[in-house]
């Protein structure tokens, strides 16, 4: 299978007075057509940032892509133009924000929104944009008279619902997804994510599907990445990762969690926080976290290694796969 | 089963709530946040309160350590009417019931020093004499919820989220607390930094023998945390059981619907998913009968004639279901 998009050794940066806040270091990933990938990681790993990247909109001139590049379906998304790039946006990488509330313009009806969106990309009418706008509404479970509200009328999960609507209107080929149903209630978010995937299939949407809650990795996506500290430390398909995480990581990822199944006595939280994206350690970044940190861990940095399609980015592994390629990441980082 | 789960026996409630109501009154009519609701909480238990957005549940939460009026009904706290305490009386008996919020970064104040947060409730009481005593409770309040001693200075922004959220905790427990309500404590926290507040939290209830209300939006920590658990829907309590028994066999359909969309992480762990239709209907003046009768797969027009009561169904559970009986 071709894949749709195609990220190597990307660098985002953003830049302040003083400090250069590095987001996103040296990132490769490919995504198949027609796949839903999971994005987990914590606030800060570069989710969001990644994200943004793969539609250009990094927000300039704090944030900068620095490095590497983006491929969609073929096209380099970093060497478009202005009209390119609208084109692309909202037709083909469509975006779910993570805040509805700031998503969504408070200026105009949800339903104008839409149809905005929609007559962007598709010779229509204003009535027959109207009619998909609300058909859109129906399908998201808001009854289509409430086209004509603004957004501060409807609740926060309503809102999102709303952004889900804009996102699936113009049947994008990828959708990106930033913690799409975090601010829903369960019972609701079963219902968006039921209705999300029934969209998906249908349409054969490929997702980046990103999220800090594995429980919903496990149900929604084929594949899964662990990002931490703008990398993805591990990479593999959701019976591989979640069948035997490699990472210490996202091994401590698990361990966090509540069991729902077994009465657990004492979770078992990762010791320390995230390091500082302005000031990272020179080895691994999870390094100082790490119950399994060797002395080479606080000096080099860990390579890719390649377990059958299941990657993990982790010295643990280093003997058991072919370490190549350790040597260059470790120099660059040096720099 | 951690130790505070299996010590307390059958201990009296600490925690007596009946019949409470509390309306809002707002331009289109009377919301009803919470409608008419008992509970009781055992002393060094955990009671966790779940349901969804808007179903009271910080409401209840609140009016508890009295944050709200009540408009109708009783909280005994420990033989005392909290919703009748004089303002001495109360002052007095906040000292023994205190609360940590949902959100660490709007419920500290960013223009005082961690000290001058956690430190306000001793002045305000009058519980420490002079400066030394002052500020080595301070430093033990700190040590306790695992402050590192350096920050005794720092300010609330310098902190991330997990830091700031021990902060509120340690504020809560510088008067020595019986009881606290924790609304939606770790909501707010990456997974990782979740997991040490809820050990945290555990850890200090095992300690200082604390009796909680677990309030939360997140069914895997509540079930993770709890004795027993109470379900909410509108402002009513639709289902109350232990936790164990609750989680391996809701009776209410909500309770039925709400249990089966949790995410599980693990694989093939999918299993029959309940999607109810529709959105919690108004809860300003609402209609007689069951309030989840509109979602409800098994409504029938008798449910919405009459409000149906929580009822003991089978031994320790409580529903709140007309036809509770045909799912046990």
């Amino acid at each position: 299978m071709e894949n749709i998009l195609e990220i190597s050794d990307l660098r985002v940066h953003y830049f302040s007075n003083r400090k250069t806040v590095r987001a996103v270091n040296g990132l490769s990933m490919g995504m198949e057509a027609g796949k839903v990938l999971g994005l987990v990681g914590e606030t800060g790993a570069g989710k969001t940032t990644l994200a943004l990247s793969i539609l250009n909109m990094v927000r300039a001139p704090q944030g900068k892509i620095v490095e590497g590049s983006i491929r969609f379906a073929g096209a380099d998304v970093l060497a478009m133009g202005k009209r390119e790039l609208r084109d692309m946006r909202g037709k083909d990488v469509a975006m779910i924000f993570q805040d509805p509330m700031t998503a969504l313009n408070p200026v105009l009806t949800v339903g104008e929104q839409i149809a905005e969106t929609v007559r962007k990309h598709e010779e229509l009418s204003i009535e027959d944009a109207w009619k998909k706008a609300q058909a859109m509404l129906e399908t998201v479970g808001i009854p289509a008279d409430r086209a004509k509200e603004y957004p501060h009328q409807f609740s926060g999960g309503m809102k999102q619902r709303v952004v889900i609507a804009l996102a699936l209107a113009c049947n994008p080929k990828l959708l990106l997804a930033d913690e799409p149903t975090t601010a829903l209630d369960v019972t609701i978010q079963a219902q968006v994510l039921d209705l999300m995937r029934k969209l998906i299939r249908e349409n054969g949407t490929s997702v980046l599907f990103i999220t800090h809650s594995l429980g919903l990795v496990a149900e929604n996506c084929d594949e899964v990445a662990t990002m931490y500290s703008g990398e993805i430390v591990e990479y593999g398909t959701v019976d591989q990762v979640f069948g035997k995480a490699l990472h210490p990581y996202t091994q401590g990822l698990f361990g966090s969690l509540p069991d729902l199944s077994a009465a657990t006595d004492r979770l078992k939280p990762i010791p320390g926080l995230m390091p500082d994206p302005t000031a990272l350690p020179k080895g691994c970044f999870f390094c100082p976290r790490c119950p399994h940190a060797m002395d080479i861990c606080a000096k080099e940095h860990p390579a890719d290694v390649d377990l059958g399609g299941h990657r993990v980015k982790c010295h643990l592994y280093a003997a058991a796969g072919a370490a190549k390629g350790a040597a260059s990441a470790a120099g660059r980082r040096a720099e | 089963m951690s130790a505070a789960k299996q010590a307390s026996g059958a201990a009296a409630p600490i925690l007596r709530v009946s019949g409470l109501k509390k309306y809002f009154q707002s331009a289109h009519g009377k919301l009803h946040a919470v409608d008419d609701v008992s509970f009781d909480i055992a002393k060094g238990k955990t009671l966790g309160m779940v349901g969804e957005s808007g179903c009271g549940k910080s409401t209840t939460g609140r009016l508890l350590v009295r944050l709200h009026e009540a408009t109708a009904g009783s909280i005994l706290y420990d033989g005392q009417e909290v919703t009748a305490a004089s303002d001495r009386e109360l002052k007095k008996l906040r000292t023994r019931m205190q609360m940590i919020f949902q959100d660490p970064y709007s419920s500290i104040n960013p223009r005082h020093t961690v000290a001058n947060i956690i430190g306000e409730p001793l002045k305000i009481h009058k519980k420490v004499k002079g400066a030394a005593e002052y500020e080595d409770r301070v430093r033990s309040l700190m040590a306790t919820v695992g402050l590192a001693d350096r920050l005794y200075d720092a300010y609330p922004h310098e902190l991330d989220g997990g830091r700031r959220q021990r902060i509120g905790i340690a504020r809560a427990l510088a008067l020595d607390p019986e009881f606290i309500v924790c609304d939606e404590p770790v909501s707010a926290l990456d997974v990782s930094i979740q997991a040490q507040i809820l050990n945290l939290l555990m850890d200090l209830q095992d300690k200082l023998g604390l009796t909680y209300l677990f309030i939360t939006h997140d069914l895997s920590v509540v079930k993770h945390i709890s004795d027993d658990i109470v379900i909410m829907y509108m402002g009513q309590i639709v289902e109350r059981g232990p936790t164990e028994e609750l989680f391996a066999r809701p009776i209410h359909p909500y309770g039925q619907a709400l249990l089966s969309a949790i995410p599980v992480p693990k694989l093939n762990a999918r299993k029959e998913r309940i999607i109810l239709k529709s959105e919690v209907s108004s809860p300003i003046d609402p209609k007689p009968g069951c309030r989840f009768a509109p979602r409800c797969a098994y409504a029938s027009p008798e449910c919405a004639a009459a409000d149906p009561a929580l009822r003991e169904v089978s031994p320790g559970r409580y529903v709140a279901c007309r036809l509770a009986e045909q799912f046990v």
